[in-house]
């Protein structure tokens, strides 16, 4: 892959606008413009720094971009996205330069679009049907939806920022648990409508895994910072160091504390491990430790408190979005090999393309048809090394993905200090246990109507806790759903 | 905020402090701990609840000076406050009337143990305390354990108060005699746990300990606080803080909480000069 400067991408596409304007461009023409490429810090740099590695669009590119979208009348990328934002519209008042009509037509179906437009799959939501990508037969030379998006975004944040208006008090209130992106969407919605709104979250910040867990290179923690100081401008209060479960039971929001109605968003986190020897050693974290340890207690700065341990030698178990945030943030921190374990192909991996794609630019080593299957110690129980085995693909499984078989008397051994787990994560228990009545299907997650309210009246959820482990803008779209039949319970009474 | 109410020194590396905190206060039971962070860039810590007053709205908290935020906490004064403290954490005790109960505490972990066997004193059970130091004056709470005490049997490495023994010997004892306790709880260092769970064991006495390992956030998602136990993963936060004894691997465990031993040490040697404290080596 070719990393143009982004001054030198700004320019080219500047040019590419002037030979375009003014022209009534035809789908054929459209189809001819080159995908904009988006600028980003150079890897040798970045796998130095935590600073954001993709850079955004510069507005001419942006606007180059959207030309290329044909408009078609199916729109198809309408249906691929989860909150079904009118895509073509935004797009087509970027083409047009009108950057603060394309913000202001997606914020009508998403409320995090800075947000979204860097975490989301849109390679296998809305880009992934584009008829240009189709006809192109390159799902990557589809219209980069996300990163307008982005744009458009980021071009409303460096404006004044206003927070949405709200309705006059209506006197009711509502708890959200947890502070993730279903609870911060349930939260604007509902606090729009003039209900008193408050955020419980456990850790000592809000954001949730936007702030634990995904890191600071992919996701800038100030954009995260200022859609909650969006709500608490309008008037959300937010009670940090506050466990529902614990500090107070799920029952007693409603029958103590007066809530009428309250929205559970407490994520899936539980880690998973590999239920291998040798996991208890030292030098073996789940990806969740290994992610707070470095996002939220900031452990690579020299001011934290909170150690991190220096790695040099690193494998990460899995081949998801957290097992690439893990591998490059060891890198960062200095790790001088850095390997993916996976034990299927990359063809299966579920991790982002893009994510794959900048994890090999900074020198992360795919070992793919591999799976650990011993932690090997020393006498004082630090990591030196990973026992695997080699797999080939079989026949499909019930995912449909080709069940990976091991290969007898395939194993081998590597040198390491340290492994990291990221294969997912539980249903948390924290609230099940403590909430009599409510129901959870056989993996502990928690069931709703299609109004999003669990099996006690008033008590709504959404997010990890109900999808397992999905993407911010599924949380988001299910916190929307439980935040509309929120407002019109209350709407009601 | 969460101000801190009275702050005592109660032996050379052990504090006391009460703290405002109506809510935790409310809700806790026997067992239970909080998890405090000092500032932004302060590690997050858990300290077990060691009393509580929900009618003030206090909590008490007894710690040691281990490592840096410990020490920093040690520097606080009546007055200042604790800007996170979030909890009750972990799974409560769980109590119930079965007879004999011996609470073995070692160390500061006497200050977990006298919640737990105020519990089982205020259940009907007859109370039994072992009490181990490593000398006279690293004793704590011995007042508050013999005014709840049935018996109370106190011992010191250097034999400068009570026994000069290790407290399993009369843990040992107390098994062997003809009417051998129903239960036992241990909590200290965890080799003197593992030493108590391996005494017990022979007469299969129940014998519960609580560890207190690494831990970030406290619910669950981190796992940096698990544990085997009876070979499967388990978590102190949620699953914990207590497990049968018999059960755990205190080998892995004590590996485990050996990880930053060494930058421990380094911060309790610069902290101990930065705070003048007694004992500094």
């Amino acid at each position: 892959m070719s990393h143009a400067s982004p001054a030198d991408l700004a320019a080219a596409a500047r040019a590419q606008l002037e030979s375009l304007q003014g022209r009534g461009l035809k789908p054929k023409d459209r189809m001819a413009i080159p995908a904009q490429e988006m600028p980003q810090q150079d890897p040798d740099e970045r796998s130095a720094n935590f600073a954001e590695v993709a850079l955004g669009y510069s507005p001419e590119q942006a606007q180059v971009e959207a030309m290329r979208c044909l408009q078609c009348r199916t729109a198809p990328c309408v249906e691929g996205c989860p909150v079904r934002i009118d895509i073509p519209g935004f797009v087509a008042a970027v083409a047009e330069g009108r950057f603060q009509d394309g913000i202001d037509i997606i914020k009508r179906n998403s409320l995090l679009p800075a947000i979204c437009g860097r975490v989301c799959p849109q390679e296998t939501q809305c880009q992934a049907p584009c008829t240009v990508g189709k006809a192109l037969k390159d799902v990557d030379q589809a219209v980069s939806i996300g990163r307008l998006e982005r744009f458009v975004a980021d071009f409303e944040r460096q404006q004044k920022p206003h927070a949405p208006a709200v309705a006059p008090a209506t006197g009711k209130r509502v708890a959200v648990v947890g502070s993730g992106p279903a609870s911060l969407v349930v939260a604007a919605d509902v606090r729009r409508e003039g209900h008193e709104v408050t955020i419980l979250e456990a850790f000592h910040k809000p954001g949730g895994v936007m702030i634990y867990g995904i890191p600071e290179f992919r996701l800038p923690k100030a954009i995260v910072e200022e859609e909650i100081r969006t709500l608490i401008d309008m008037g959300v209060t937010i009670r940090c160091d506050y466990v529902v479960g614990r500090t107070r039971k799920l029952h007693d929001l409603i029958d103590q504390d007066g809530y009428d109605a309250v929205f559970v968003g407490t994520g899936a986190g539980l880690p998973v491990f590999m239920n291998i020897e040798g996991e208890h050693l030292v030098g073996v974290f789940s990806a969740n430790e290994y992610l707070t340890r470095v996002n939220l207690m900031k452990a690579y700065d020299d001011r934290a408190d909170t150690p991190i341990m220096r790695s040099r030698r690193v494998a990460v178990l899995g081949g998801g979005n957290v097992a690439m945030d893990a591998a490059r943030t060891a890198r960062r921190l200095g790790a001088e090999s850095v390997r993916i374990i996976y034990r299927r192909t990359e063809q299966e991996m579920p991790a982002r393309v893009e994510e794959v794609a900048h994890a090999k630019e900074e020198g992360i080593e795919f070992c793919l048809l591999q799976n650990a299957s011993r932690v090997l110690g020393d006498e004082y129980g630090c990591v030196t090394g990973l026992e695997c085995l080699r797999y080939q693909l079989g026949e499909p499984d019930d995912s449909g993905r080709r069940r990976p078989v091991e290969i007898p008397d395939s194993a081998f051994t590597i040198d390491l200090d340290t492994v990291i787990v990221a294969i997912g994560n539980n249903s948390n228990p924290l609230i099940t246990q403590t909430t009599p009545g409510i129901d959870t299907n056989r993996w502990g997650n928690i069931t709703i109507d299609d109004d999003g309210q669990t099996s006690i009246d008033g008590i709504y959820a959404g997010g990890d806790i109900v999808l397992g482990a999905a993407t911010v803008i599924l949380a988001m779209g299910q916190g929307r759903r439980a935040a509309a039949a929120i407002n019109r319970r209350l709407a009601g009474g | 905020m969460h101000r801190i109410m009275r702050k005592q020194q109660l032996s050379a590396e052990v504090f006391r402090l009460e703290v405002a905190a109506p809510e935790i206060a409310r809700e806790r039971q026997p067992g239970q701990f909080v998890i405090l962070q000092l500032h932004d860039y302060s590690e997050r810590i858990p300290l077990t609840i060691a009393d509580a007053d929900a009618a003030a709205g206090t909590i008490t908290l007894i710690f040691q000076t281990v490592g840096r935020t410990t020490h920093l906490l040690a520097d606080l004064a009546e007055g200042e406050a604790i800007p996170h403290l979030v909890g009750p954490l972990g799974q409560p005790t769980h109590i119930e009337q079965v007879g004999t109960v011996v609470c073995v505490g070692g160390g500061i972990g006497v200050a977990p143990l006298h919640p737990i066997a105020q519990g089982f004193k205020q259940a009907g059970n007859r109370l039994v305390v072992i009490m181990g130091a490593r000398s006279k004056d690293l004793l704590i709470l011995e007042d508050e354990m013999r005014a709840m005490a049935d018996e109370l049997v106190i011992c010191t490495d250097d034999g400068s108060y009570g026994r000069q023994d290790l407290v399993t010997a009369p843990l040992l004892e107390y098994c062997q005699a003809a009417e051998p306790p129903a239960a036992v709880v241990a909590i200290g260092p965890p080799v003197m746990m593992k030493f108590c769970a391996q005494t017990t064991r022979p007469f299969a006495i129940p014998t519960t300990v609580s560890l207190n390992t690494i831990m970030i956030d406290g619910t669950g998602m981190c796992g940096g606080c698990r544990v085997n136990v009876g070979g499967k993963t388990l978590f102190t936060c949620v699953d914990g803080p207590e497990f049968d004894g018999h059960a755990v691997d205190f080998d892995t465990l004590i590996l485990r909480l050996g990880a930053y031993k060494a930058r421990e040490a380094e911060d309790h040697h610069r902290c101990h000069l930065e705070l003048g404290l007694e004992g500094a080596h």
